[in-house]
């Protein structure tokens, strides 16, 4: 055994060796291709060669990716590495920000997102998004999901109005705990709740797909759980597209997992195959808890 | 992932962690190495001293098994291991039970090597649990240098060699029947002779399952239930 042991020690000096390497690639990160699956037979959203500006520095470079109907994917990497960014693409929720420029195409069923003609009110209605932190606005449970539906004229008799509220409500699985307080305010709420309304919110007015920016990182695993629960029942109807800093999240609610790193795509793979058997060495990197 | 490595993790106790496992897998495995070679030698030189420390030394093999367990437990709630390190902790639980089992079919040599010394010699069979005694404790040795390196290329020889204690224990069994058929009084003994084979035998199996728990822990392929062969084709296409 001693003999073995000795071998093992000269192994480590080797590693060190590797892990420079590791370094050397994350250095040349502009030239890394995207490994793995990122793309899809049955695509709800496709994305080519897309770059993204925030005045002269770039904060995603040449991305594509597909979305598949009724497919959950997650987003992982670092902080700063695009993820955010990326997924604001897809609803057009950059388009407030003055100094930040897109090129490449987007498309939603195969219509071009940024066409010049494509309004983004009811661009933002087929794309929901669900923020970090919730947001519900400052009026009553009711108000909060009937908001969307009326100035979308989904409905036109309050029954009509009541039953998308109701529908709603239920689909985000929070009926039963407010359906006896509709009309007090929704920011009286507990955090998990308040997500959940926002959930709520998105669905009133039907989208294709929704985007969830952190849904959970502002709550507790109580609500997480439920929130993960719901992601599971709204992916039969709903192609969901997630960005999360918890990799357990990614691995519990996700089809297929994307690793952005430097604005880069890294490796896009089935979730299963990216956690326990990751293609690229910035992935095992990263998702192991070697580099943040 | 070409190579694994266990270091460089920002958390520095998570490398300990695993390191911890990795050697005290090596430590488990050197003694149940030598828990094999005593017991063939207790059989071989009928020496029932050997024997006695063979079975007592098997609860320290179970305590090694119970402790690694734990630790496994403990790095999976802790740290929640994902890709290679994931592949390390599920390695390791499966190692330290073939490992273990290894331990039991060694306290079955010692066990059957002390009841030939109450009975009296078998007529043979002596040579065939010499050879494939050897043969067993050069794949044990083989496989636990494969886990220390992560050598899959090494953990593939050791599948190899398995086939070869397979075709060895067969001819020792024809060996064996004939001794049985030319003096049927001598059957008693011969069979704890037998038995002894046949253990050596399972060993061999459990080296080659560990040599499959290295080709995952490595390359993340599950080569269950393939002939080397199979083995092969599917590490290349990889």
């Amino acid at each position: 055994m001693e003999a073995v042991m000795k071998k093992t020690m000269t192994e480590n000096s080797q590693k060190s060796a590797e892990t420079e390497k590791m370094t050397d690639i994350a250095q040349d990160i502009s030239k890394q291709k995207t490994v793995g699956k990122p793309f899809s037979d049955n695509a709800k959203m496709s994305m080519r060669n897309v770059n993204v500006f925030y005045a002269d520095k770039q904060a995603i470079q040449d991305i594509s990716l597909d979305i598949g109907k009724n497919e959950v994917v997650a987003m992982i990497g670092p902080s700063g590495c695009g993820k955010s960014t990326f997924l604001r693409c897809l609803n057009r929720m950059n388009d407030t920000i003055e100094s930040c420029k897109i090129s490449g195409e987007i498309t939603l069923e195969g219509d071009n997102i940024y066409h010049p003609k494509q309004d983004v009110v009811p661009l933002r209605a087929r794309v929901g998004i669900v923020f970090q932190k919730p947001n519900p606005f400052p009026k009553t449970i009711y108000e909060n999901v009937a908001y969307g539906p009326k100035i979308h004229g989904l409905a036109t008799r309050r029954a009509e109005l009541d039953e998308i509220v109701e529908t709603s409500l239920r689909k985000a699985s929070l009926w039963e705990e407010v359906k006896d307080r509709l009309f007090s305010p929704g920011t009286g709420l507990s955090g998990g709740q308040q997500q959940r309304l926002c959930i709520a919110r998105t669905i009133a007015v039907s989208p294709e797909v929704i985007l969830m920016d952190e849904p959970c990182s502002a709550l507790d695993p109580i609500a997480t759980a439920k929130i993960e629960e719901l992601m599971a029942e709204l992916s039969q109807n709903y192609t969901i597209a997630i960005v999360t800093h918890s990799m357990q999240q990614a691995a519990r609610v996700s089809h297929r997992t994307a690793y952005f790193h430097m604005g880069k795509l890294i490796e896009v793979n089935d979730t299963k195959k990216l956690f326990t058997n990751p293609e690229h060495d910035l992935t095992e990197a990263y998702i192991t808890g070697r580099f943040g | 992932m070409e190579k694994m490595h266990l270091d460089k993790h920002i958390s520095q106790r998570f490398d300990a962690d695993l390191e911890r496992l990795k050697s005290q897998v090596l430590e488990m495995g050197g003694v149940v190495e030598q828990q094999i070679i005593n017991s063939v030698k207790a059989l071989e030189t009928a020496d029932s001293k050997i024997a006695e420390r063979v079975i007592q030394v098997e609860d320290d093999v179970d305590l090694r098994e119970v402790a690694l367990d734990e630790q496994c437990t403990m790095v999976l709630a802790c740290r929640q291991p994902a890709a290679s390190d994931l592949r390390m902790v599920l390695t390791v639980t499966k190692m330290i039970r073939d490992l273990e089992r290894m331990g039991d079919e060694a306290q079955k040599i010692a066990k059957m090597a002390i009841a030939l010394n109450e009975s009296g010699k078998a007529p043979g069979g002596y040579d065939e649990v010499r050879h494939m005694g050897a043969l067993v404790q050069k794949m044990v040795n083989s496989v636990l240098d494969a886990f220390a390196r992560f050598d899959v290329d090494q953990a593939l020889e050791v599948a190899k060699a398995d086939k070869q204690v397979d075709r060895e224990y067969k001819s020792a069994m024809r060996e064996i029947v004939t001794y049985m058929m030319e003096d049927p009084r001598s059957i008693g003994r011969v069979m704890n002779i037998l038995w002894a084979l046949r253990s050596l035998e399972r060993i061999g199996d459990h080296a080659r399952n560990i040599a499959e728990h290295i080709i995952y822990l490595v390359r993340g392929l599950d080569v269950r239930h393939s002939s080397v062969s199979e083995m092969e084709a599917k590490l290349k296409k990889s």
